[in-house]
């Protein structure tokens, strides 16, 4: 999901080098959801392949978060939700990068490629929370908006491989101290934050982006390209 | 102007150079640069909906690394001493031009082989000469290029191939990509040598190696062999090898049709120009924020003592 909506940014960033940059970040998400991807197929042993996974399921199949899948056409929406993302899947992939398990390959590569994520958001941040008075509002509308969709990257689940919850403190430990130091103002959160990715549950932008991303493939039934 | 005669010395920003060539330099250096920036577009609107995650990779390292190069150009036209924000407002505002094939759709997938294939292509062979132009700087920028263009121009050619060798309708998406393509791809070396007026200048100066009808004549060599390997035909009933030339006999491109591209009447002119002045302009603020940024950055820094 992520690597599908910065390659949006591709021709439409800001500045070349950031064309370069995002397309740069969309790469490593995909490489990593490739990776992954061969882990899963390889334990279902059911013969299926990453494209199966990803073009011939419908969005209740999809497990992603909801704040990966929504829009973001806005650029501060873009570089503030990369810094949740990074930093929660820094911690991940530290931890599955740590321990003997069929996706520690992956992990030890993405931890590498994550940091220079969360370096990258985070200077971003800094410029924008600090910057001018227009990007001090836009990047606080755009925290304010990704904010509620945090809690769902942490939520218990104590069967997965690296249980979230735990992660907790560590996630908002790199998080907060961005924020402040960008002058931005952490939000509280709704009683009843947004959740249900995990369980198949959706936003209706999930449907819209996968109904781009697999129409071809699914133009042409059993087509090698 | 020593490299005219002199083929081995290059010259390098600080040499003096005349005005004239600086001012050719500058335009096909900004030219070449923004056909980069504008080439993301056509291709860059697949990324989303390139049929598997291996060709989503591929497609999206390939539109990031014409960002790249045209990041290098532009690196080349600064050190003849114009920013790149002169350039880029120069293509903005349409007095710089870039490369007319961009003004053509993108209809389906097999129009990013046909791309890679044909375009990068002809790029290659327009751009091969370029390693050894006389500027250093566009000369070695050029050799880094060539080397990614033949990487992206295989890449075409296997999606094509691929294509031309699965069910019946990807067969026929390639034909079709390849019949709208050629044409305008044979346009991309420019006029015929006879209206072209700047090709014996360019060429005294070593920016230019070859003629127009040079450089498409080896393109349209090239091509033909491809074609046939890849199972496509090439819309030119005028294709026949002549034996006593050792070349291929080709059709004329429709040059009335080149000329009204180049005057910004293609198919997707507005189209491109208006997509690449939304994303400059809504990307403004940013820049602003990332200049106040490090302004305040820069006042917060204490000043060191000057040494006594």
């Amino acid at each position: 999901m992520t690597a599908q909506r910065l390659g949006w940014w591709v021709s439409r960033a800001p500045e070349l080098e950031e064309d370069v940059a995002l397309a740069n970040i969309g790469l490593d998400q995909l490489g990593q959801a490739r990776g992954l991807y061969a882990v899963v197929t390889d334990l279902e042993g059911l013969g299926r392949t990453e494209d199966d996974l990803a073009y011939l399921r419908d969005a209740p199949d999809f497990r992603n978060v909801l704040l990966v899948e929504r829009p973001q056409a806005d650029f501060a929406v873009c570089v503030v939700r990369m810094l949740l993302l990074a930093a929660w899947q820094s911690e991940v992939y530290a931890v599955l990068a740590a321990r003997e398990g069929p996706a520690r390959g992956v992990a030890a590569k993405a931890v590498k490629e994550v940091a220079y994520h969360l370096d990258h958001a985070a200077q971003w941040v800094l410029r924008l929370g600090d910057g001018t008075e227009l990007s001090h509002e836009r990047a606080q509308a755009a925290l304010d908006a990704e904010w509620p969709y945090l809690p769902e990257l942490l939520e218990p689940d104590p069967a997965a491989a690296v249980d979230p919850a735990a992660l907790r403190d560590a996630v908002l430990g790199r998080v907060r101290p961005v924020l402040d130091e960008a002058t931005l103002v952490v939000p509280g959160l709704p009683a009843d934050p947004p959740t249900g990715g995990r369980a198949g549950r959706h936003t209706e932008h999930l449907a819209a982006l996968l109904a781009e991303m697999q129409q071809v493939a699914r133009a042409h039934p059993g087509a090698a390209w | 102007m020593e490299p005219a005669t002199d083929r081995s010395a290059t010259v390098e920003p600080r040499d003096p150079m005349p005005d004239g060539y600086r001012r050719t330099l500058v335009r096909q250096i900004a030219q070449h640069a923004h056909s980069e920036i504008i080439g993301m577009q056509p291709e860059g609107e697949w990324i989303a909906r390139a049929p598997s995650l291996r060709r989503k990779a591929i497609l999206m390292a390939k539109v990031q690394d014409e960002a790249g190069h045209g990041l290098y150009l532009y690196a080349a036209a600064e050190t003849l001493g114009t920013p790149r924000e002169e350039l880029l407002d120069a293509l903005h505002t349409g007095r710089q031009k870039y490369s007319s094939i961009f003004n053509y759709p993108t209809l389906t997938w097999a129009d990013v082989g046909a791309i890679g294939w044909l375009v990068d292509g002809a790029a290659i062979v327009n751009q091969v000469p370029l390693c050894r132009c006389s500027y250093g700087p566009y000369a070695r920028a050029m050799v880094r290029i060539c080397k990614e263009e033949s990487f992206h121009q295989r890449q075409g050619f296997e999606i094509l191939h691929t294509l031309s060798h699965g069910t019946p309708a990807q067969k026929a998406m390639a034909q079709d990509a390849v019949d709208r393509f050629w044409w305008p791809s044979l346009m991309m070396f420019g006029p015929p040598d006879a209206d072209s007026p700047n090709t014996v200048q360019s060429m005294a100066w070593g920016i230019k190696r070859f003629t127009n009808d040079e450089l498409r004549q080896r393109f349209v060599d090239i091509a033909v062999p491809q074609a046939e390997a890849l199972g496509l035909t090439l819309p030119d009933p005028e294709l026949r090898w002549n034996e006593e030339r050792g070349h291929w006999d080709f059709g004329t491109p429709d040059f009335a049709e080149l000329a009204e591209v180049v005057a910004g009447r293609g198919p997707c002119n507005a189209q491109r120009l208006a997509h690449r002045v939304r994303a400059h302009e809504d990307g403004a603020w940013v820049r602003e924020a990332a200049a106040a940024y490090a302004a305040k950055r820069a006042a917060r820094t204490p000043t060191r003592e000057p040494a006594a």
